[in-house]
């Protein structure tokens, strides 16, 4: 293609020896365009993220070493001295990571750290730079640039900082943005806004974007070209939608179909008895503000909720909308300020220490990450029938418990010799499901459970969830910030906003006829919606 | 920083200082009878009633508190009973030479285990740095009266170059001072390293270079500020340690400072002298923690504005 911006020609990057396979890229051919959007799509391990680096030179050259070309204005990146390297990336070539505020330095201003691009790249004015940032600060659309300028990273939200990251990207009009799941750990209404920003810098400046995600959500609403990454190999390329529509590789129809999708659908019928029932729950945080002021923020802000045995309950809202802090305060792993709080017929809310001790069997969570939340040092059957032999199992018990417990969750029994490490998230987090389905507790929580994993492997864990709640007959809350999971598996959607309950309702009134503007709002930024369309024929 | 703050951290301090005044004054009264220790054991009743009336140490435990605090408050901390000046004169004739050593000592310390750290840091894995490393630990594993004491071998018995006891010249600083930032050189450079590696593995490290930032800038002006923040804390300690004296080493080298006068005065029962100290020593401890608050403030961003 003569248009072509960034080519790669058999690009391979091999791995160190004695991991699971030979290479991270295996002969990678491909290329970007100018004025286009190319979606690379894959799960963890794909070797995405990997080109991406491959092509910034930001490899680790200790552990691996890329081979084959990367041809960009005319030189091979892979071949071109750290002095010529440097003079490129940054200015022509330049790329925003998954997580906005962990790549600002907590040290500068975020508006020197803009300024730094041209300050390196350019013998500009001082003056003259702060003006070009300001520019940028308003064409990345934040409010009050002067103040934003002024501005440390911890200051900022996650949205507001990825603008940030982009308008430093933007700075000297790259040729090529690489974009590494650039939006994957904000907001759906933020991501939304993000992405509208990427198709609006395609049109205006001519840039050829690398957009990096694992969400086929984002790539219907972005993508003109799609390449679909496995195991470091290109399994199909095309433009958006053939792929989406007409996806020849199996891996690609597999990926597709594992995408969750807005498929709201009525309450079961046959739930069992009420088994909590939290009434004006409310929970303040107060830090301070600027010049010593108290600053309050109402985290829940009385909200009442009830859940039967059999049945989940979704609780949904953007970061910050308090939907963690209620989950918790229902089992006082915070501390609610007020509110009565009923779960299996025990009064929690009146609780001491050691009473509130004894009743933490009938109550479980499962955790967002789940490679921090297992112990390093536990081996995993140890770490499932710790639960049961403090409330008294004996030991034998407990651990012939957890053996039969890790094969319901589709594990190996013995699987609870092993320790965390040796196995993958997936697996991780079916052995955090074992743990807290040891105690046969009458209400789990699932705290974003499956945010953190892979599509495929994110669906089968909801699968499983489902399944279990089947056999054992457990409430489920289930808080998540994806609404199209939510649709899946809820009952019941809670609409979570500041602090306050919105709206409460079944997914399928709730998104048919959603009552109020911000669930309004939450649905309509929900990334993909003619996903399910175009994959009609 | 507002006024407000710090007004409330030099409350805090103060309220440290006089729960550090009560628990030495309860804990070496009840240890030990000062006339009794004072006159030994073949004084007479009356001698001893003579010397419990001249220093109040007749009246209730309480009284003796409220006397002592009242007189703290005054500036007046007491007579050694050895020698009968004021406790703080003893103390303060011993601080400038403490002083003068702990400086030279943490200087150096710095100046070497700084960048030795840094170093090391930026050559992970390295054959420089392992051997930085081995000689951290060599410098913090190794007692120091240890090679204080090889060094007054070698260079004072063997090669006569320096003086092995005193402090009259400045000769005289540099075995002290080498014995004593070696091991402080040896805690330095491993903070440093690891708070170095952290700080480098970030992703606004990559964030900088992506940005085509210099690999010598990024050190300096990316990296160093963000791991300079738990060097701090480590210095801070250090310096309340080092107003503090070092026993060991004033001891090995007969250097006239607080470290010295400490055991000489708790083993000379000479109580005034000993509370003096130990509260002498805790408002070091306490200001170097002030210092090592006011420098987050300073260095760290995101202190400034949390509570």
């Amino acid at each position: 293609m003569s248009d072509a911006l960034l080519t790669y020609d058999n690009l391979s990057v091999r791995l160190p020896e004695r991991m699971d396979r030979e290479y991270a890229i295996k002969d990678l051919s491909l290329s970007l365009n100018a004025n286009e959007i190319l979606c690379v799509v894959g799960e963890s391990g794909s070797g995405k993220s990997l080109t991406a680096l491959s092509t910034m030179g930001l490899l680790d050259r200790n552990a691996l070493t890329p081979s084959g070309r990367i041809d960009f204005m005319g030189r091979n990146l892979l071949e071109i001295d750290e002095q010529e390297r440097r003079a490129l990336v940054g200015a022509k070539l330049s790329m925003i990571f998954q997580e906005p505020m962990a790549s600002l330095n907590p040290f500068y201003r975020v508006g020197d750290q803009v300024a730094e691009t041209f300050s390196v790249h350019t013998d500009l004015p001082k003056a003259e730079i702060r003006e070009k940032v300001l520019a940028l600060f308003d064409e990345v659309l934040l409010p009050n640039p002067e103040r934003i300028y002024r501005s440390y990273p911890h200051e900022l939200s996650g949205g507001q900082c990825q603008r940030v990251m982009i308008a430093s990207a933007l700075a000297l009009d790259p040729a090529v943005l690489i974009a590494d799941e650039p939006t994957t750990a904000l907001d759906v209404t933020t991501q939304a806004q993000i992405l509208k920003l990427m198709l609006a810098l395609r049109e205006n400046h001519n840039t050829g974007i690398m957009f990096i995600t694992h969400d086929f959500g984002v790539v219907a609403e972005i993508a003109d070209r799609v390449a679909v990454m496995q195991h470091g190999n290109l399994v199909e390329i095309g433009t958006a939608a053939e792929v989406l529509r007409n996806p020849q590789h199996p891996y690609t129809q597999r990926l597709l179909s594992a995408v969750p999708i807005l498929e709201p659908r009525a309450a079961r019928t046959d739930l069992g008895e009420q088994i909590l029932k939290a009434s004006g729950i409310r929970k303040t945080y107060n830090y301070k503000g600027a010049r010593g002021s108290t600053v309050s923020l109402k985290a829940v802000d009385d909200v009442s909720i009830t859940l039967r045995r059999g049945e989940t309950l979704g609780l949904v809202g953007e970061s910050g909308s308090g939907k963690s802090t209620l989950s918790q305060s229902i089992i006082r792993m915070v501390e609610p300020d007020a509110g009565e709080i009923v779960i299996d017929g025990i009064p929690l809310h009146t609780l001491r220490t050691r009473a509130l001790r004894r009743a933490r069997r009938h109550m479980q969570i499962i955790f967002q990450d789940p490679n921090t939340a297992l112990d390093p040092r536990q081996k995993v059957g140890d770490a499932i029938a710790e639960g049961p032999i403090v409330h008294g199992v004996s030991k034998t018990e407990a651990l012939k418990r957890a053996e039969t417990l890790l094969e319901s969750v589709g594990l190996d029994a013995s699987a609870s010799q092993r320790f965390p490490h040796q196995f993958s998230g997936g697996q991780r987090q079916r052995i955090c499901i074992a743990r807290a389905l040891a105690l046969e507790p009458a209400l789990l929580i699932a705290d974003e459970s499956v945010s953190a994993l892979d599509v495929s492997v994110q669906r089968q864990i909801l699968d499983l969830l489902h399944e279990i709640q089947g056999r054992l007959n457990f409430g489920l809350l289930f808080v998540t910030h994806d609404l199209r999971v939510a649709s899946r598996i809820c009952d019941r959607i809670a609409v979570m906003q500041k602090g306050k309950l919105v709206e409460v309702g079944e997914p399928i009134d709730l998104f048919q006829s959603p009552r109020e503007e911000y669930t309004r709002q939450l649905l309509s930024a929900v990334p993909g919606t003619a996903i399910g369309q175009l994959a009609m024929p | 920083m507002s006024p407000t703050f710090i007004l409330t951290k030099i409350l805090r301090m103060a309220l440290t200082l006089l729960a550090v005044v009560t628990f030495t004054f309860i804990a070496l009264r009840l240890s030990y009878d000062p006339a009794q220790a004072m006159l030994g054991p073949d004084a007479t009743q009356r001698e001893m009633e003579q010397f419990r009336a001249k220093w109040h140490l007749d009246k209730s435990l309480i009284q003796q508190y409220v006397i002592y605090v009242r007189n703290l408050a005054t500036g007046d901390f007491g007579i050694s009973f050895r020698d009968g000046r004021p406790a703080l004169d003893v103390i303060f004739e011993r601080v400038p030479h403490t002083l003068q050593l702990g400086f030279v000592a943490y200087v150096f310390a710095i100046l070497i285990g700084v960048p030795a750290g840094i170093l090391a840091a930026l050559k992970r894995g390295s054959l420089f740095d392992r051997l930085i490393m081995v000689f951290s630990v060599v410098g913090f594993a190794l007692p120091n009266f240890f090679f204080g004491i090889l060094m007054i071998l070698v260079f004072s018995m063997m090669l006569q170059w320096l003086p092995s006891a005193g402090s009259s010249s400045w000769q005289h600083f540099i075995m002290p001072a080498a014995a004593l930032s070696l091991t402080l050189a040896g805690i330095l450079a491993r903070f440093t390293r690891s708070s170095m590696l952290e700080t480098l593995s970030k992703q606004y490290m990559r964030t900088a270079e992506a940005k085509g930032v210099s690999k010598m800038r990024r050190t300096v002006a990316h990296a160093l500020p963000n791991a300079a923040i738990p060097v701090v804390t480590i210095l801070g300690l250090m310096l309340g340690q080092l107003v503090a004296g070092t026993v060991v080493v004033e001891t090995v080298f007969a250097w006239p400072g607080v470290g010295r006068l400490l055991i000489s005065s708790v083993s000379g029962k000479d109580l005034a002298v000993v509370q003096a100290l130990v509260l002498f020593i805790a408002f070091a401890m306490v200001l170097a923690n002030f210092i090592v608050d006011m420098s987050y403030r300073l260095l760290d961003p995101r202190s400034r504005s949390k509570s």
